[in-house]
């Protein structure tokens, strides 16, 4: 079961990056690579709401959308899950508030150094897609927790080597119209390309 | 007044050329990238964002003045997320295998920044009918991206467009071999990477 899980986890962040692999949450990645700081504490805002609410989600599509789902509260044949897309979006955008508000409240320290890009992180793409593969992937409840935990890490990882590259690539001379937009998507694709070096490691047969 | 000179055909074109969303905005990338590995997919993923897109934007546009400033946000995701679930159901119902093909990629339409962004800055502060322009002028502005990006992707990848074999045996038994690095993730990041670098060129010089 352990080893399980450990697989799980590395597949999430190396194999199988929610980034350089599914594409999810390039918006800010790209928007949010200029300097390794900012990436740094967006990739930990992420990790953070990940972490919370893939597990969140997993607990409401088990209890109340799944077909069947509803059967401890005496509706055994109500199938809601078509409901799935707009309560996922409406539990990631009330636990980013929540969260935002515990920590302003509790941890002034990280609420300034992570408090701006709460609200950035509602509309991540990566956030909403974690969860849906989750559903997709049948995933238990564990496994959820893992899965949510190591996507964050390969959101932090991918984003920390993007700004480190940008950073040094500011004194670069490109041709004029490939500078900018064009090269960051080559820069990434670079990336995902190193990290396709991980497909096929396996931990636990 | 000719039809090119109207304001409607303004904000329709604007979005396909000069401000396209996807490779001059950096908007919507995540899906224009995922579902592009064949035509169809791609295709079908164009429609379904134009109709939520010209969708939302009517209705956004519509309730404009009914809704508070600082709940604003969770609204409109209330409206596209809903928009979202008929266009998946309608794809389950009539298209599956697609459907299937697409997977989570239909959901992550509701957090495709292209859709909260031309809501902000477009249907809040406009009428409804200029509004259904702007969204399918964005929609197919985001479509074309997708379609040259697919149609590489698979030509080179697997030697085929909408699943037809495209490149004779016999270039094979010359000793061709298809792409298989353009099926994979990276790349979509460097054929995309190519078309914006083209595309930004021609701007420049026309």
């Amino acid at each position: 079961m352990f080893e399980h899980l450990l697989s799980l986890g590395i597949e999430s962040i190396f194999i199988n990056n929610i980034l350089l692999a599914y594409f999810l949450g390039m918006c800010s990645f790209l928007a949010c690579s200029k300097n390794i700081k900012t990436a740094i504490g967006l990739g930990f805002a992420v990790i953070f709401v990940l972490s919370i609410t893939a597990p969140m989600n997993w607990l409401i599509n088990e209890f109340l959308l799944k077909e069947g789902a509803l059967a401890w509260a005496g509706f055994p044949a109500v199938d809601l899950s078509f409901l799935q897309f707009i309560s996922f979006i409406a539990t990631i955008a009330a636990m980013v508030q929540i969260v935002e508000l515990v920590m302003e409240q509790f941890s002034p320290a990280l609420y300034s150094a992570l408090g701006i890009f709460l609200p950035l992180i509602a509309v991540n793409c990566s956030i909403l897609g974690a969860s849906l593969f989750m559903v997709e992937r049948n995933y238990n409840f564990s496994e959820t927790v893992v899965f949510g935990f190591g996507s964050g890490i390969g959101w932090l990882l991918a984003i920390v080597a993007m700004a480190a590259v940008q950073q040094k690539m500011s004194y670069a001379n490109f041709p004029k119209g490939l500078a900018g937009f064009g090269v960051n998507m080559i820069i990434t694709g670079l990336i995902s390309m190193t990290f396709m070096a991980f497909a096929g490691i396996k931990l636990v047969g | 007044m000719k039809l090119t000179k109207t304001k409607e055909f303004k904000v329709f074109m604007e979005p396909i050329s000069v401000a396209n969303p996807v490779s001059v905005l950096v908007l919507g990338i995540c899906s224009s990238l995922a579902v592009t590995t064949q035509l169809i997919p791609a295709f079908v993923m164009t429609f379904a964002m134009t109709a939520v897109l010209a969708c939302s934007n009517v209705i956004i546009s519509l309730m404009r003045n009914l809704i508070p400033k600082n709940i604003r946000i969770i609204v409109e995701l209330t409206v596209i997320s809903s928009l979202v679930i008929l266009a998946d159901q309608l794809l389950k119902a009539f298209m599956f295998d697609v459907s299937k093909m697409l997977s989570v990629f239909v959901g992550l339409i509701i957090t495709n920044c292209i859709i909260m962004g031309r809501a902000e800055a477009f249907a809040l502060g406009n009428g409804p009918w200029i509004s259904f322009w702007d969204g399918i002028g964005n929609g197919l502005g985001y479509g074309w991206i997708l379609v040259v990006v697919a149609f590489f992707r698979e030509l080179l990848g697997s030697g085929t467009l909408f699943g037809f074999k495209i490149i004779p045996q016999a270039v094979y038994d010359f000793g061709y071999v298809d792409m298989g690095f353009m099926v994979l993730a990276p790349g979509a990041f460097i054929v995309i990477g190519l078309i914006c670098w083209f595309q930004k060129t021609c701007i420049k010089e026309s």
